[in-house]
């Protein structure tokens, strides 16, 4: 059942203030931090930055946070050029990469939060573990039952090649699926807009042979058809994808080879 | 560090609204006050079967300005739900799910859902008169 509030060791409280001295043109970030060791509930920090000593995205803002004004904030980061998904987390009310969102993309202050209703390791790092088993689960590989032709890979035609276009940039940052609410509500049983691309860029693959059993696979109440159209994954997908679109073409197969 | 009960992230609480997502809570609401307004008609039907004097009271009843309101929430609901149910239909053929022809569509059902309550009424009121 949908809980619509905050369990009581989840709600968050008012945090420390840190001011940029001296500087002219300057932003608040407010953060939102948790400390497993500290046994308080999460709270929101704010920190004011000075934007002309500070890189042009959010991802540069909380860099210089942990740098020189508070190296206790935690938070994943790797490539910072939107490849490794590791920033993900949500700016300003919607989820994206902090190292491809430009400050200046938000209007005052800037609310950053962990990805929604995932559960907090530290600050802004959420717990994916579900998530990741959720992506095992549909076997992310190329199945196949006939052999290999000799000497050769297994080819392509350029209109099938095309077919996985928009579907094999995923990196699986995870956006998509924490900005679902149907995926807020049922995240045990529903495997949310980023699984469910990845099972389509399968279904689709000219080379793959277990399309039948894929689709066994998702035919269920939940797993698949608690896709309600909702389309904030599509919204909010920082490679520009469309899970939505994805996930209708799924639906669409099913009923397909039921005629 | 097992032992931690980690926190939720906040959900509903931090995620600023969208049009699609505002539009589609808006299908489940109007699907949940049909369901309803069913028992409200329910309720005329079986008073227009029971005789004069029941008939009276819910005419009475719908006839006023909180029943007339009540009715006008109830056709709104029954177009928007129709009307956001056609384009549910137009996505289940897999079209329509670029962000710039969801906004447009959803705008779309909310003009033409808005009309056609008006047309409803402006109907009612001039065979009615």
């Amino acid at each position: 059942m949908a809980e619509f509030t905050l369990p009581s060791n989840s709600k968050v409280t008012e945090g420390k203030s840190f001011k940029a001295e001296g500087a002219k043109n300057s932003r608040t970030f407010r953060v939102y931090r948790w400390d497993p060791d500290s046994g308080a509930n999460p709270r929101v920090d704010s920190y004011e930055i000075d934007l002309d000593e500070c890189g042009p995205m959010v991802l540069d803002a909380l860099i210089k946070i942990k740098n020189e004004v508070d190296p206790t904030l935690t938070f994943r980061r790797s490539c910072r050029e939107g490849i490794c998904g590791s920033c993900a987390m949500n700016i300003d009310g919607t989820n994206t990469l902090a190292c491809t969102k430009g400050i200046d993309e938000v209007k005052g202050d800037v609310k950053i939060y962990p990805l929604p209703h995932q559960p907090v390791v530290k600050d802004l790092v959420p717990d994916l573990t579900n998530f990741y088993a959720q992506y095992a689960s549909i076997q992310p590989w190329m199945q196949t039952e006939t052999p290999a032709p000799p000497d050769q890979e297994r080819l392509q035609s350029r209109e099938d090649r095309a077919k996985i276009d928009g579907l094999y940039e995923c990196i699986l940052c995870a956006c998509c699926s924490t900005s679902c609410p149907s995926y807020w509500w049922n995240s045990d049983r529903f495997l949310g807009p980023a699984i469910l691309l990845q099972a389509y860029r399968w279904l689709i693959d000219s080379r793959d042979e277990a399309t039948g059993e894929r689709l066994d696979a998702l035919e269920d109440p939940f797993r698949l058809y608690r896709c309600h159209t909702i389309m904030n994954c599509t919204k909010t997908c920082p490679k520009g994808l469309n899970p939505a679109k994805a996930i209708a073409e799924i639906k669409k197969m099913m009923v397909e080879r039921q005629g | 560090m097992a032992n931690v009960e980690r926190p939720l992230s906040p959900h509903l609480q931090i995620y600023r609204p969208q049009i699609t997502s505002v539009l589609s809570i808006l299908h489940r609401m109007t699907g949940v006050v049909l369901g309803i307004g069913t028992l409200l008609l329910a309720w005329w039907l079986i008073a227009l079967a029971t005789g004069p004097e029941s008939y009276a009271t819910a005419a009475g009843f719908l006839g006023s300005w909180f029943g007339q309101l009540v009715l006008l929430g109830f056709t709104w609901a029954l177009f928007y739900h129709l009307c956001n149910g056609i384009r549910h239909l137009v996505w289940d053929t897999g079209r329509g799910f670029e962000l710039e022809t969801a906004a447009k569509s959803g705008m779309a059902v909310l003009i033409c859902s808005v009309a056609l309550t008006v047309i409803a009424f402006g109907l009612a009121y001039t065979v009615g008169s």
